[in-house]
Order: structure tokens, then sequence, then C-alpha cells
């Protein structure tokens, strides 16, 4: 499923709602749980999964290439965690 | 860093804000949104959202796990799992956003 078969599918629930208003919808929640992300907080829905930001500390990397030392600095990055109720829905509990 | 957490709430009320819906029907359309994606993952289906990230489902083959805390030997079943991979807007995002 891609983002606009998600649009798709919630059109088809809402026909009293104009399409471009399903896109804005669709697009708001992806838009609203990344911008928490980049402040720094988790978003957690429950029964779906939490996203969260982890850190990552400074190390000492190495250019695969020339095998040269490289500082690799300190970063955040994207998590997500599956919550409970989708994890058994995945396993057919 | 603020570390606030979000819920389904503040989705809702970011859709009621954006599109100007009732709050109610704002609630039911994230949940609506959450429950299609859940589906599609369930039956098997990658859902990739392009500039969000993809979320797919990997099967994981049986194992010989241990209680950490007795040491014991358990059995783990094979099982299918859900992973996210963040895209490369995301990954910038949040890395660009949480910088000191």
């Amino acid at each position: 499923m891609i983002r606009s078969e998600l649009i798709q599918k919630i059109a088809e629930d809402n026909p009293h709602l104009y399409q471009r208003d399903v896109e804005r919808i669709v697009n708001t929640i992806f838009e609203e749980i990344t911008n928490a992300m980049a402040r720094g907080d988790r978003v957690e829905l429950r029964g779906f999964g939490a996203f969260s930001v982890k850190k990552r500390d400074a190390r000492l990397g190495r250019n695969p290439r020339t095998g040269e030392a490289v500082e690799v600095e300190e970063k955040h990055v994207p998590f997500f965690k599956t919550g409970k109720l989708l994890r058994d829905r995945l396993n057919g509990k | 860093m603020s570390e606030k957490t979000l819920t389904r709430m503040d989705l809702s009320e970011a859709v009621f804000r954006e599109v100007g819906l009732s709050r109610n029907e704002s609630a039911e359309l994230v949940e609506s949104v959450l429950q299609h994606m859940s589906d599609a993952l369930v039956r098997g289906e990658q859902v990739k959202i392009s500039s969000f990230g993809t979320f797919s489902v990997r099967d994981k083959a049986a194992r010989v796990g241990r209680n950490p805390k007795t040491g014991e030997e358990v059995p783990i079943q094979p099982r299918r799992v859900l992973t996210f991979r963040p895209s490369h807007l995301m990954k910038e995002q949040v890395a660009e956003g949480n910088k000191r």
C-alpha cells in the first residue's frame, strides 16, 4: 500500500469529503508525526506503535573505501516500536 | 530536548486545525488511517508512505531463547515482526531538529 492508495481508501469510506481534503488530512497526520520527532518529542499511538528519537553517540568510523578513520558526530535517528495489539494481530492472535 | 509525548488527540487536533472538520470527525479519520495501515500490514502488505517511511512485515524463524533472569532455555516460536524504515527526508529532519 502506498500513500495514494491509503488516501483512496479513506476517500471511499468518506464520500462526503472532497478528495483534496482527504489528501490534506492524511498528509497532516504524517507531517505532524515527523515534526514532533524533529522537536525531540515522542508520538505514542496505542495499539499501533510509538515513534521516538534515539541518540547515537559520536564515534570513530572508517571510510570503507580508503580505510581512513573519520570522526562521526553524535546524531539523532527516528525509531518505531510496534504496539502490542498490532504485534499480536500480525501473529494471528 | 522538550520530550513531550503526543497521542492520537494531538494528531486529531492538527487535522481539526488544518481541515476544519469537527473534532469528533477528525479523531475518527486519524483512527481510520491507522486502521487501514494496520489491516494492510496484517495482510502482509508493505505500507510505503513517500517522504515519511516504509513499514514492512518480516518473518522470523523459530529459535531458542533464554530467560535472562533464570538462564533457562525457552523456545521462541516463528513469528512476524514489523519494521519501520524512515525516509531520507524524515532522517534529515530528525537529525537537523535535534542538533545541539
